[in-house]
């Protein structure tokens, strides 16, 4: 087994004086693809701004390729849930996978023709050239996600983080990326999903984490992502959907 | 030059300076922090006179921009510790303008500097006190200020424009990038203190709130491109400030107050005739879009 590129160790956060999370610990295989699982107020978001060093870590460490954050911070991409953003503010979609890059291309210097030209190659593989110039408020809700999936993608990392791209996306969009999720995965990139849907989680992920303010299970989806452990998760209050299962809509028994 | 050129040259300056920063601070849903360093900057003034005995620019501008960041750090801190962002700033501003209003009533007496002065300004005299350039001559002190800050503001806007831009639009974004975003938030801060001392003397600190917000809230009515804007949100300031000097001349009133009112009147205009957000072009083509939830 390869080295981990994810190794998170004991990690903690607090929000508004109240722990969200406690005594984080996992590791990450190069290559993975995790969805990261749990009921709402987990923590699940926190988690990865916790990683990322955008939520402030009370205790732990986190390395990725066995260094810490600042040093690697280029080959690691973020998406942020789509309603983080204003999305009246004044631009277009072109220039908000641009943005992308801004990391790379430094201070005091504007973006390029080439810059400009990755930009809308990335939007191009989103399936949103035609929409390059559209004021990003004139696009649907899984238009911008596509957005903010293109312009992680040309920011070439090797690491990626999305918090819940998915989330009310119609299903071309979602069929798009999990397309563009699997190449990633193909092309050797570690991925991990914030993902609230649990009916797909089998078809979309190799690896789960479920999560309820600390991490509850870990490992292959195949042997992660069983109903014992999703009721410990979801505390067993919680109606399994599943697609293949007979009894569909009975409640688990813890 | 005459009089009234100096003084409309001078308005003309503080809208475009304005103008510029305003663009930010409402588009970071901030504008009221406007209002809190325009009030709080006082307090770095009458500092700032205390210590060097003098009213002159530079020492005002250092005091003005030490009360602005710890206007805004204040604020800052007060969130952090869960007390709302509205509430703190409205707890900030108005002690640390209290103080300069008591500083004001105790130790300085006598001298140029008062608080209806601070809240209405005197543009009106700006061209008397005047300070002698090589070439161009006799030019009025507050508009070579003005000058100079509004170069220095037209620069950071332009030298970090992809920053500022990006740590508006997406701060989490920014950061994951290595953008410091908390100093951007108060190089901001800074450059709005520095504006707002600036312009202090000659239209007060009711007029800088004006200028600040409303021409960048008209100017965000007309277009979808940032760098338009912009531009837009500065040309604003200059039509606000002439138009204003008109009406002032005209019914013979208030010039700062006649300018604060035109920023107003441009502000309905936008809003009622801008051909992309404006009313009534939303009643004659109802929006077609599929707008995202």
């Amino acid at each position: 087994m390869s080295e981990p590129v994810i190794q998170v160790d004991h990690l903690s956060a607090f929000y508004q004086k109240n722990t969200v999370l406690y005594d984080v610990t996992f590791d990450v295989a190069p290559g993975s693809l995790t969805g990261i699982i749990g009921p709402n107020g987990a923590g699940k978001s926190t988690l990865i701004k916790t990683m990322l060093h955008l939520h402030p870590i009370l205790t732990g460490n986190v390395s990725f390729f066995g260094q810490p954050f600042h040093k690697v911070k280029k080959r690691i991409g973020y998406v942020p849930q789509r309603g983080s953003v204003d999305w009246d503010f004044p631009t277009d979609a072109l220039d908000v996978v641009t943005m992308g890059l801004y990391g790379k291309i430094g201070w005091l210097k504007r973006p390029s023709k080439t810059h400009r030209a990755q930009a809308m190659s990335a939007l191009e593989k989103m399936g949103m050239k035609d929409y390059a110039n559209r004021q990003i408020s004139q696009l649907s809700g899984g238009q911008q996600q596509r957005v903010f999936l293109a312009r992680a993608l040309v920011q070439e990392a090797d690491i990626y983080f999305m918090d819940e791209p998915l989330a009310g996306v119609d299903a071309g969009t979602e069929r798009a990326i999990m397309e563009i999720l699997k190449e990633l995965k193909s092309a050797g990139k570690t991925v991990m999903v914030v993902h609230h849907d649990l009916q797909t989680v089998e078809h979309y992920f190799d690896h789960v984490l479920l999560l309820n303010r600390t991490v509850l299970h870990y490992g292959k989806t195949e042997e992660t992502f069983t109903k014992e452990n999703i009721a410990d998760a979801y505390g067993g209050n919680m109606r399994w959907m599943g697609g293949e299962q007979k009894d569909v809509g009975h409640s688990i028994k813890q | 030059m005459t009089y009234t050129a100096w003084i409309i040259l001078t308005a003309a300056l503080v809208g475009m300076a304005c103008g510029l920063v305003g663009v930010f601070l409402v588009l970071r849903k901030t504008a009221m922090m406007a209002d809190a360093i325009s009030h709080t900057v006082l307090l770095g003034i009458v500092v700032a006179y205390l210590v060097t005995r003098e009213v002159s620019g530079p020492a005002m501008l250092v005091g003005g921009i030490a009360a602005g960041l710890l206007t805004a750090f204040f604020v800052q801190w007060l969130h952090s510790l869960n007390v709302q962002h509205d509430a703190s700033m409205g707890v900030v501003f108005t002690t640390l303008f209290a103080i300069g209003v008591i500083l004001i009533a105790t130790s300085v007496g006598n001298v140029h500097l008062d608080v209806q002065h601070a809240l209405m300004g005197d543009i009106t005299f700006i061209p008397f006190q005047t300070v002698t350039l090589p070439i161009v001559g006799d030019i009025p002190e507050a508009t070579v200020i003005l000058l100079l800050v509004f170069l220095v503001v037209l620069f950071f806007i332009v030298a970090f424009y992809k920053e500022w831009k990006i740590t508006t639009f997406d701060p989490a974004l920014a950061a994951s990038l290595g953008i410091p975003v908390l100093f951007m938030h108060y190089f901001l801060m800074g450059l709005v203190s520095v504006t707002t001392v600036a312009s202090f003397d000659a239209v007060g600190a009711i007029m800088v709130v004006a200028m600040l917000i409303t021409p960048a809230a008209s100017a965000y009515l007309w277009t979808d491109k940032l760098a338009v804007m912009l531009v837009l949100s500065g040309l604003f300031g200059v039509v606000a400030a002439i138009a204003g000097y008109v009406i002032a001349f005209w019914i013979d009133t208030s010039i700062s107050g006649s300018m604060a009112f035109a920023t107003g009147i441009l502000f309905m205009l936008s809003f009622l005739f801008s051909p992309k957000h404006g009313l009534i072009m939303k009643y004659i083509r109802p929006s077609k879009i599929a707008h995202s939830t």
